[in-house]
């Protein structure tokens, strides 16, 4: 009874590994920290350079660099903290409250 | 034969943690502990224990390293006392919820300030709720005994959970007793090799002390409540089965001429070994007076301090500790909600006393259970009284 069977909103006390120990390597990738953000980046890609600097400083690691060469975060993980948007040279990316389009 | 060797109680642990054949030692030398780490090192330095003994800077850094070697499935074992006790307060926590079997005896000491290397209970209580079973001792062969049952109690596959075991500061670490120490083929009968189920190996990976969102951590806690809860039943099953090897009993709650007392007195710890000779005297003159000696702290026995208590008309506890501006001691507190649910039950009238190796005689212990009867008849205006002090 481990934690691959189920997911955590599902797992009663009873159903816990003794410890709360996880016992299926690299099982964090499944947890959803997009569920955290307040706002999201939005993008104009006209203007990007392909310079890298967000992908470089985003803190979390979830920028990647699109078949097009430019760079977008992926939602699923991206907390929504803005650092891209503060880095960005050429203002490709504006944060903008979530449940907005 | 076995025979009885007169020995200081610090120098037994040593000895027991050397027969259980303790894989790791990490511990921070302080008052009055010091005496059992020394010894220890001794025993890992000269080849009689063959342990790693790991000097640490500190205690939260003692805990820490414990953490490490209960997860790989060592079995492992240190001490501490007071302030060394509260720096690795953090750290206790970590040890019981992530359900890792570490002993650790803890030479009650007070707390600063003002600074006090002496005896009291402010130490144990203040990590009351860090999730460890917690176990009381009165004498040099009681620390010798659960010393060994804590390594069974803890490593239990349904238990897996760290067990302190305490004894008081100077009072008992540093006396020299007559004690019986387990020879190797009772330990051998009596103490299952450490399996933990799940630990640290490079061939099966597993995360420990994972991050618990809100989603999960109402359910980790409940896990460890009930585990803890139930460990209780291990525990007394330790016991019996101890008692059938060594010829030594324990229970949750010890009692003493109390079956028709009136008054009954509770105490935890050395202490109570004085106040038998209080209650013989009394029992001399014709009071109906007992006593209860609380050895299993955590978890607590709900049903036996109820069942030891209810008859009686007066319960008076006595704490080595205060919680400030509080109900009175902790243990005060704990038996008075123990027996609330009571539709008869005794009035329960708190002491505190015996603070910083403070002595408490015979006559003292007298002087309380009178104070204590005159309390239940008279009240009081205060929530609870200390003892012997100088107004």
């Amino acid at each position: 009874m481990s934690r691959q069977a189920k997911s955590e909103s599902e797992l009663t006390w009873k159903e816990l590994e003794i410890g709360g120990i996880v016992t299926e390597p690299g099982s964090a990738s499944r947890y959803r920290t997009g569920d955290w953000r307040s706002q999201r980046p939005s993008y104009d890609f006209s203007r990007c350079i392909k310079c890298r600097l967000c992908q470089i400083y985003c803190p979390d690691g979830c920028i990647n660099e699109t078949d097009k060469g430019y760079f977008e975060a992926d939602l699923y993980y991206c907390k929504g903290c803005g650092i891209c948007a503060t880095e960005c040279p050429t203002t490709v990316i504006t944060m903008v409250d979530e449940g907005e389009e | 034969m076995v025979k009885k060797v007169g020995m200081e109680t610090s120098v037994a642990i040593g000895e027991v943690v050397k027969r259980v054949n303790a894989d790791v030692i990490a511990a921070y030398p302080i008052t009055p502990q010091t005496h059992i780490v020394e010894h220890l090192a001794e025993l890992v330095a000269e080849g009689e224990l063959d342990a790693a003994f790991i000097p640490v800077e500190s205690e939260h850094s003692a805990m820490s390293a414990c953490l490490g070697a209960a997860a790989v499935g060592a079995r492992t074992f240190t001490a501490s006392a007071g302030q060394g006790l509260e720096l690795m307060h953090e750290v206790l926590y970590v040890a019981s919820s992530m359900r890792l079997p570490i002993v650790m005896a803890v030479t009650n000491r007070a707390l600063s300030a003002p600074l006090s290397v002496w005896g009291d209970h402010s130490d144990a209580m203040a990590v009351r709720d860090t999730g460890w079973i917690q176990i009381f001792t009165e004498n040099g062969q009681e620390v010798v005994d659960n010393v060994l049952c804590a390594f069974r109690i803890g490593e239990d596959p349904r238990v897996l959970l760290p067990v302190m075991v305490h004894l008081d500061g100077f009072h008992l670490s540093h006396m020299i007793e007559p004690i019986l120490l387990p020879e190797p083929s009772q330990v051998a009968k009596f103490l299952p090799e450490n399996k933990y189920p799940l630990p640290l190996d490079p061939s099966r990976p597993v995360t420990m002390g994972d991050f618990g969102p809100p989603v999960i951590y109402s359910e980790a806690k409940k896990a460890q409540e009930v585990n803890l809860r139930a460990a209780k039943e291990v525990v007394l099953e330790c016991w019996n089965e101890f008692a059938r090897i060594f010829k030594h009993s324990y229970h949750p709650v010890e009692c003493y001429r109390s079956e028709d007392a009136k008054v009954l007195l509770l105490a935890m710890g050395s202490f109570c070994e004085t106040a038998m000779v209080a209650v013989d005297k009394m029992r001399g003159e014709g009071k109906a007076v007992g006593l209860l000696r609380l050895r299993l702290w955590r978890p607590f026995p709900f049903e036996e301090i109820r069942k030891a208590a209810q008859a009686a008309e007066v319960l008076i506890v006595l704490d080595r500790a205060i919680s400030f501006g509080g109900p009175g001691g902790p243990v005060c507190s704990e038996v008075r909600s123990a027996l609330y649910p009571l539709d008869k039950r005794p009035k329960v009238i708190g002491f505190v006393g015996g603070l910083g190796g403070r002595d408490i005689t015979p006559d003292g212990f007298e002087a309380i259970i009178s104070r204590g009867i005159e309390i239940a008849k008279k009240g009081s205006k205060e929530e609870f009284e200390i003892f012997g002090v100088r107004e």
